[in-house]
């Protein structure tokens, strides 16, 4: 190829960069699918193709840390090239697929079946995370060198926690050799059997069962533990209350390797949205409390929690229309998350850096990906949002083959203009 | 200037769904109206023509032979045709929804259906897909209107009044859908409700609901005006919720010795139907001040009081 590399210009810009604290008004170069150099004034000698920005916001690409993708075996909810689109739309220019897959991904040739998939049918960076024992079940770690070969970036069971204390310790025991990342999703799987939604007086009044908070509580203190036991680098998948924070921050202070995620359903809704049965609400763990919730936002602004996670989980709306406790847990959120996302730097609560690190830069760091960062040599993963951009979310237009989106409706602020990855558009808002 | 007549009762909603969101108004003309019923009832002509025409259909996901031949027979004795549908285990093991069971009969035209569900809140979503108008009889541990209607109206005829009385609700309130439609109603009426039963049998935060809750039955007696009994399922007696029947019929069960905490003139109601023995004696079951059999009588006239209150928002072509 004698061609030139292709060179793209974004003037206009207001350049946010979470991991270098940068935040004003400039230019930005993309060459070869990365970033060459960006500043104030930037002037390019010979052709490129040249993007007005008009004032918005040019960020890293989102990084989503544990999006499920329909592949294999769930294809009817989501496929990858869908799950993609979405992504693309919402900003999010890497996902990083769930391993609860049918058959799920607890073998090589399933983390390499993934990566083939995606080279051929993602417009957006697919990495898989690999389960941490096979078949899910909870009882024999997988293969962590061979599946770390292949490509796995992180391990996890998915929406369970592993129930025995050995199994755990001995995975983590094992895994931290290979340095690899331990996602868990922490919850008591006896004390939650049968639950729908939170504990509490509103699960009362509606007759449903509960899930207590202490079920979370009981398995990230003793996944903390093992993890300063061990020395095994864990992350907390989903954290959902304020005794979990407690949690977390004690085990930072304490040095260990521990490192937690939210989701954004559970940084911007309640129980009480549950409201009359409604399933689009029913999540795994379940939304808490408004004191939870604003625990969670402080825990956000205070960077106690490191990574914002979409939570995506697309279910097939017949799942989904069915008496609450026996309706699907999960919602999509791929779309959303950067407009929900950024209620909460609107409301003032959390500044717009720290949502776009706990997005990008975080997840980037603790995966070991490139991405995250404006920094020239940084690959042109970008977001060209227009935070203050109002519009009333419409769920038969989201790009996700399922449409259980908790947001129908919701009036949001902020619109994702241009979605770039490696130097190439691969989405724009028309 | 002469005083307006008072308007007569309208009930403001298409379904009955629970009793959550209605106004004390609505409840004491539901209750006057069955007042009536019962008068009907116990004539020996005990037909009336409001619902001539009309198609109920009683779909039970659930079974109940009380509640749906109560149901029944209050739709006959109103003029309706009624038509019973016993769901159960069939066409949900076929896999047939909740909602396709719904969009199945509606098309069949019904006018009332009756439903009962094991889900909480299968009801409510039953109702969004009919055209029809629905009422709840049971989903799951959520609401059973009726059965909280007729109870208010049992503790009215027995005792003059609500208002002011003390209501100990005992047992298993933590399954008990009858348990969180009366806790409801008997606050919108003005009574004092307490809850009595060992942690285990009790819910979170159900003090919130507008009770005071109690873990013995000395405490939670004390000089009540009514005690009511619930039911405690089979598979919940034997380690589970409680150790053994004997334990909880020692420490919980309604027996002459702690009926005797309660105000003397104290009366004792039960849903049905009763495990004599567990939570409850016989002796105290067919004694003096059982109303147990009241409630089934007054069952069939709050609930054709609730099928002629809806029948006023049927179409008439």
């Amino acid at each position: 190829m004698t061609e030139a590399p292709a060179r793209t210009l974004f003037v206009n810009a207001r350049l946010v960069c979470p991991a270098s604290g940068l935040d004003e008004v400039g230019s930005l170069l993309v060459e070869g699918g990365v970033i060459a150099a960006l500043g104030r004034e930037l002037r390019t000698e010979g052709g490129a193709e040249m993007v007005d920005c008009r004032g918005a916001a040019l960020a890293p690409g989102l990084i989503d840390l544990g999006a499920f993708v329909g592949e294999p075996g769930a294809e009817h909810r989501e496929t990858i090239a869908t799950a993609s689109d979405a992504a693309a739309a919402g900003g999010v220019t890497t996902i990083v697929t769930r391993p609860d897959t049918t058959p799920p991904v607890d073998a090589p040739e399933i983390v390499d079946y993934l990566k083939r998939r995606a080279r051929d049918t993602a417009s957006v960076n697919v990495y898989p995370m690999a389960a941490l024992t096979k078949g899910l079940a909870g009882h024999e770690m997988t293969e962590i060198g061979l599946l770390l070969e292949a490509g796995a970036v992180a391990f996890s069971d998915g929406p369970r926690s592993i129930p025995n204390a050995r199994v755990m310790r001995r995975t983590m025991t094992y895994a931290r050799d290979f340095g690899a990342l331990v996602c868990c999703h922490a919850e008591d799987s006896d004390l939650i059997a049968g639950g729908a939604m939170n504990e509490g007086e509103f699960a009362t009044r509606l007759g449903l069962p509960g899930r207590p908070k202490a079920a979370e509580a009981l398995i990230l203190e003793r996944d903390v533990r093992l993890a300063t036991l061990t020395g095994c680098r864990y992350h907390a998948s989903l954290i959902t209350c304020a005794e979990s924070l407690d949690i977390v921050a004690r085990a930072k202070k304490a040095g260990a390797a521990v490192t937690c995620g939210a989701s954004i359903a559970h940084l911007t809704l309640n129980e009480n949205d549950v409201g009359e049965y409604r399933t689009f609400f029913k999540l795994a763990p379940p939304l808490r409390s408004e004191d939870d919730r604003r625990a969670l936002v402080q825990g956000l602004a205070d960077g106690l929690i490191d990574v914002v996670v979409s939570g995506h989980d697309p279910q097939d709306v017949e799942t989904k229309r069915r008496p609450f406790a026996e309706a699907e847990d999960g919602a999509i959120g791929l779309e959303t998350m950067l407009a929900a996302g950024l209620r909460l730097v609107h409301s003032g609560d959390v500044p717009l850096g720290r949502l776009l690190a706990a997005m990008s830069t975080r997840p980037a760091a603790l995966l070991g990906l490139p991405g995250g960062s404006l920094a020239v040599g940084a690959p042109a993963d970008l977001v060209v949002v227009d935070v203050d951009a109002p519009w009333v979310l419409d769920a038969h237009r989201l790009r996700s083959k399922s449409k259980n989106t908790p947001f129908d409706g919701a009036r949001l602020q902020g619109r994702v203009l241009r979605t770039i990855v490696a130097g190439e558009t691969v989405y724009t808002y028309a | 200037m002469r005083p307006e007549p008072s308007p007569p009762f309208v009930f403001p909603h298409r379904h009955l769904l629970g009793v959550a969101g209605l106004s004390a108004f609505e409840i004491e003309g539901l209750l006057a109206a069955s007042e009536e019923a019962v008068a009907l009832s116990r004539q020996v002509e005990k037909k009336r023509s409001t619902l001539r025409g009309r198609t109920q259909i009683n779909l039970f996901f659930e079974n109940s032979t009380r509640t749906q031949s109560s149901f029944e027979i209050a739709g006959k004795r109103l003029g309706a045709d009624v038509m019973n549908m016993s769901v159960g285990a069939s066409s949900m093991k076929k896999g047939e929804t909740v909602l396709d069971t719904a969009a199945t009969l509606n098309a069949m035209r019904p006018d009332i259906i009756v439903v009962r569900h094991h889900a909480a809140g299968a009801v409510a979503l039953l109702a969004q897909k009919v055209d029809c108008s629905v009422v709840n009889a049971g989903d799951g541990a959520h609401e059973h209107p009726t059965q909280a209607l007729l109870d208010a109206l049992t503790i009215k005829r027995a005792k003059g009044r609500i208002e002011g009385l003390t209501v100990a609700i005992c047992g298993d309130v933590l399954h008990s859908r009858v348990a969180r439609s009366n806790i409801i109603l008997l606050n919108a009426l003005g009574a004092r409700v307490r809850v009595v039963a060992p942690s285990t049998l009790l819910p979170e935060g159900v003090e919130r609901l507008g009770v005071t809750a109690h873990r013995t039955m000395r405490e939670g007696l004390a000089g009540a005006d009514v005690v009511m009994m619930l039911r405690l399922q089979l598979e919940r007696m034997n380690g589970s919720f409680v150790p053994s029947v004997k334990e909880y019929f020692a420490h919980f069960g309604l027996d002459a010795a702690k009926l005797a905490y309660a105000a003397p003139d104290a009366v004792v109601m039960h849903p049905g139907p009763m495990n004599r023995g567990v939570e409850i004696a016989s002796e105290v079951a067919d004694g003096p001040r059982s109303l147990i059999r009241d409630q089934v009588e007054m069952g069939v006239a709050v609930r054709m009081a609730v099928l002629e209150a809806l029948s006023r928002h049927l179409p008439n072509d």
